[in-house]
């Protein structure tokens, strides 16, 4: 793999990480990482609709009217969207059952258009591709993080298995309850914000 | 880059058509595995009620259908509690309480339940050949919607055998906790109903004492007062005199024949 494609793809992980430097797609990001199970399932979704839609967009970016492209865009993007949730309901319904509403808002995560107008407007098919499977492992980094905290700290649990015995079952371990909540992915998602911009000091914004 | 409104006409035509055709041939496509597992989630949640299975066990369709052999579905008409012809494979209760035909407005009630279905699906669960618990579906509002469930009931028609949920959305690990084995555990032989014969069966504060000594009491979901008094309003309305009382009676007298 060459050099540019091997940037594509792997800086979205932690160079230009969508949730940490772009601050997108936060929405989802709090709501399906009180469980690794679910967030693992929400993450393949992403990166499969940003893929596929990163690809068709780059395929059809030479006759997309320029007024209308957006609504272009987003029709593809929710046509994707709603094909996953289908394929979800069919094959894993126990776990699209607690994603619920939340994959049919992947249409709306604004890391999958940012995507679609940033890149796959002016790239081939298969940059595109590597830039959409990237910035889903980039998103999918963040989310499985979160998700192994909350998981981990609220529940004391990683997907399923016990792991840290709680106090209402017998054991010892008495759950953090506000990592349960959604705002503890907040303080979550800060906390890995901040020790990627000390790690990364490039990344930390100009004052004033 | 610049077309003619001809051309974006067409274009976004174009593609419309293509995802149209491509979402709704997934959607047909996947239909029939779709209803199959909502179906199967349900059959199982009736077991898990009924206590003939443990969610842990991971039962696969044909193991539920086996199971399912010794249960009865049942449609029964609300208000009288008596056995009705309807097909309880074809009968859908959601749908039935928003059809206006089939459904009246509920009376007010503390689960915020706004529709009443005329007919429910209760399940039969039979031992040797005679039936010796009721499924009874039952929802109403917890915190953030409605959650979904069933109650299992013994054939005094007034012992809980078990309780569970199958579709909610209340916060993991606080209300979620309705989904905890150690709490469903609390639940086995509680008691319903009071000597006046109104449903007494209520989820407390704290710790309830065992069920000898505190039969209407159901230990509390710490940190979700507002899912534990959930749980305790959808059980008052379900048990209640809109809700299966009717039937109930009528299971019992049933089994002492």
């Amino acid at each position: 793999m060459s050099e540019s494609y091997k940037k594509t793809l792997l800086d979205p992980l932690f160079e230009s990480n969508p949730i940490a430097l772009q601050v997108l797609g936060i929405c989802s990001a709090l709501a399906v990482t009180s469980k690794m199970e679910t967030a693992l399932v929400m993450c393949a979704a992403v990166i499969s609709v940003l893929a596929l839609s990163n690809v068709s967009i780059s395929l059809l970016r030479n006759f997309i009217p320029g007024n209308v492209r957006i609504i272009v865009q987003l029709t593809i993007i929710a046509s994707l969207v709603i094909m996953t949730d289908q394929v979800l309901k069919a094959y894993v319904y126990e776990i699209s059952k607690q994603l619920s509403v939340f994959v049919g808002l992947i249409i709306t995560n604004c890391i999958i258009m940012g995507r679609a107008e940033a890149y796959a407007m002016q790239n081939g098919p298969f940059d595109s591709l590597l830039d959409g499977i990237g910035n889903g492992l980039g998103y999918s980094t963040v989310l499985m993080a979160t998700a192994f905290f909350r998981e981990l700290l609220a529940q004391g649990t990683l997907f399923g298995y016990v792991v840290l015995p709680k106090v209402s079952d017998g054991g010892w371990y008495n759950p953090n309850g506000i990592l349960g909540l959604s705002a503890g992915a907040f303080f979550l998602i800060g906390f890995f914000i901040w020790a990627l911009r000390v790690w990364k000091t490039d990344q930390i914004e100009a004052e004033g | 880059m610049r077309h003619n409104a001809l051309y974006t006409i067409l274009f976004s035509g174009a593609v419309c058509v293509v995802c149209a055709v491509l979402v709704s041939s997934a959607a047909v496509s996947l239909k029939q595995d779709q209803l199959r597992n909502a179906a199967l989630d349900k059959q199982r949640n009736v077991l898990f009620a009924a206590g003939l299975a443990d969610p842990d066990d991971k039962l696969d369709a044909e193991e539920v259908q086996r199971i399912f052999d010794n249960i009865r579905p049942v449609v029964i008409d609300l208000e009288t509690g008596e056995e009705t012809d309807i097909d309880p494979t074809s009968f859908d209760q959601l749908k039935a309480a928003k059809d206006p035909s089939t459904s009246r407005e509920a009376p007010p009630n503390r689960a915020s339940v706004q529709r009443l279905p005329d007919n429910a699906l209760v399940y039969e669960v039979l031992e040797g050949g005679k039936p010796a618990m009721a499924v009874l579906p039952i929802e109403g509002y917890g915190l953030w919607g409605t959650l979904y469930g069933f109650l299992a009931v013994e054939s005094d028609a007034n012992t809980v055998r078990g309780i569970t949920y199958y579709q909610h959305k209340e916060t993991p690990g606080l209300g979620g906790e309705v989904d905890n084995p150690n709490w469903k555990a609390v639940w086995p032989g509680r008691r319903i109903y009071d000597e006046s014969g109104d449903p007494a069966i209520r989820v407390i504060k704290g710790a309830a004492a065992s069920a000898e000594r505190a039969p209407y009491e159901v230990d509390g979901l710490t940190g979700a007062t507002i899912t534990s008094n959930g749980v305790t309003a959808m059980l008052d309305f379900w048990l209640g005199e809109n809700g299966f009382r009717t039937f109930l009676e009528q299971f019992k007298e049933g089994q002492a024949e």
